[in-house]
């Protein structure tokens, strides 16, 4: 009897730790290796031009879901990407893209998506699509976003993920930056990513 | 109209999903049609768990089970809860039977009977009793541990897999607490047993239930790192979702005790009458 519990804790602590070790080890934020599908989208730049996964091979990609009106979620969450790679220290950094795509495109056209990427940093790419086609990409993530009843001045609030993903040079997928994490973490993981 | 369609039309479209359900419905109906007699209520308490299965995971109630941890406990509990309470109730295995061609009902005595007494021995020990117990709350307990949850929640096959072992593991339980007619694989337990069974299970499911609602922590935070499917307060998401899993999960060991009792009385009245 003893044995037999002893087998089906051991077991039921094995699976515990397989479960929840998915997605990488040695990460200090969340490991997303074999968790999440990799790179790809097709969306509109902030340039005009259409863009895909294809032309952000060859350097890590950072992808973020926002709008340019938020409050506080996206200039939080990009501030604190550009203070990670500038902490991350690696050359390779310089490289890096991230990767802003807009899910309130009847708001956010094209030049004032430019303007707000260009006051984070240059690493900054700003992009966006009709809402169906950031339905499907969303979806594609396992992330979702609703918009609220606008006020009387026609404004609305936008509920989006707060999450960062990290693709390596590839597009594989590496990393989610939670807003939790502090920025210490997310620079050692790009550092990570960034060397291979 | 429109609006029904999109509420029909599947959020995350699953084969095997679909296939299990049209097949679980399309036997049971062959069988019947084949001359088995499950009775009106047996048919109907099968029919509304399979159905109710379908819902939570084919429709575009999926949505906000992958966006809301309350909606997810409310698909939790008919995927692990009611709907295998409902087939399993309805005791469909000789409607089933009827449905199979002879070749196939005869396997497990022919060449391939080797495979089927291994398979038997796997499940008569998954039925024991203690482990089909400790089975039924510790995947309660797995699938919520947070670390667990976030990664199921974020992974599509994870997600799936989470889904399949509830609906399974749900059916071995209330397969074991409800099975009653012609002896078969499964382990015959007393009545006494059956709500021991029941009863030993509804604690730590309170315990956990009452954990989630009480904490003043967000112990989820896959929804909120994700996106809600709508504005709803954190704590009023997480607090519903612990009420879903403190109080109707358990409140259904008792309807089930009650139901083994009537079975009980049943049988022994049925007993009066023919001697």
């Amino acid at each position: 009897m003893q044995a037999s519990l002893g087998l089906k804790s051991g077991f039921a602590l094995a699976l515990v730790l397989l479960l929840a070790g998915c997605g990488g080890s040695g990460y200090q934020t969340k490991g997303i290796e074999g968790l999440l599908p990799e790179l790809q989208f097709d969306l509109t730049a902030e340039t005009g031009e259409r863009i895909t996964e294809e032309d952000f091979y060859g350097a890590p990609t950072v992808m973020f879901f926002g709008f340019t009106h938020c409050p506080d979620v996206c200039p939080t969450a990009m501030a604190r990407i550009a203070a990670a790679i500038e902490a991350s220290g690696a050359e390779e950094a310089d490289e890096l893209r991230v990767l802003f795509v807009s899910v309130d495109p009847e708001r956010d056209d094209l030049p004032k998506l430019a303007r707000y990427t260009d006051f984070f940093s240059e690493h900054v790419t700003g992009a966006t699509a009709s809402i169906p086609e950031l339905r499907e990409l969303t979806k594609h993530y396992r992330v979702t976003f609703g918009y609220d009843e606008p006020n009387e001045f026609g404004d609305y609030n936008v509920s989006h993920p707060s999450v960062m993903y990290v693709f390596d040079a590839a597009g594989e997928p590496r990393a989610l930056f939670r807003p939790s994490d502090s920025i210490a973490a997310m620079a050692a993981d790009l550092r990570r990513i960034t060397r291979g | 109209m429109n609006t029904l369609i999109e509420w029909l039309r599947p959020w995350e479209p699953s084969a095997p999903v679909f296939i299990a359900c049209a097949l679980a419905f399309a036997l049971y109906a062959i069988g019947m049609m084949r001359g088995a007699r499950p009775g009106f209520w047996a048919a109907t308490s099968y029919f509304l768990g399979v159905g109710l299965i379908y819902v939570v995971t084919q429709t575009h109630y999926d949505y906000y089970s992958q966006y809301l941890f309350s909606a997810h406990r409310l698909q939790h509990l008919i995927l692990h809860h009611l709907g295998p309470f409902l087939i399993a109730l309805s005791m469909p295995t000789a409607v089933l039977a009827a449905a199979m061609p002879a070749t196939l009902r005869g396997l497990p005595q022919g060449p391939m009977r080797p495979l089927f007494s291994g398979l038997g021995v796997i499940y008569r020990i998954l039925q024991q009793p203690f482990i089909a117990g400790f089975l039924f709350v510790g995947l309660i307990y797995l699938w919520l541990t947070p670390a667990i949850h976030f990664n199921a929640m974020l992974s599509l096959d994870l997600y799936w897999f989470m889904n399949w072992t509830m609906a399974v593991d749900g059916l071995l339980f209330w397969w074991l607490i409800f099975e009653r007619g012609n002896h078969g694989v499964t382990p015959r337990l007393t009545p006494g047993r059956r709500i021991l069974v029941l009863a030993l299970v509804m604690p730590p499911q309170i315990a956990l239930g009452a954990y989630i609602t009480f904490s003043r922590q967000d112990l989820f935070d896959i929804y909120d790192v994700c996106g809600r499917a709508f504005p709803i307060s954190p704590m009023l998401d997480q607090q519903i979702g612990g009420l879903i899993t403190w109080i109707p999960a358990s409140m259904m060991s008792v309807v089930a005790a009650i139901i083994v009792l009537a079975f009980r009385l049943e049988k022994t009245h049925a007993s009066q009458s023919r001697s």
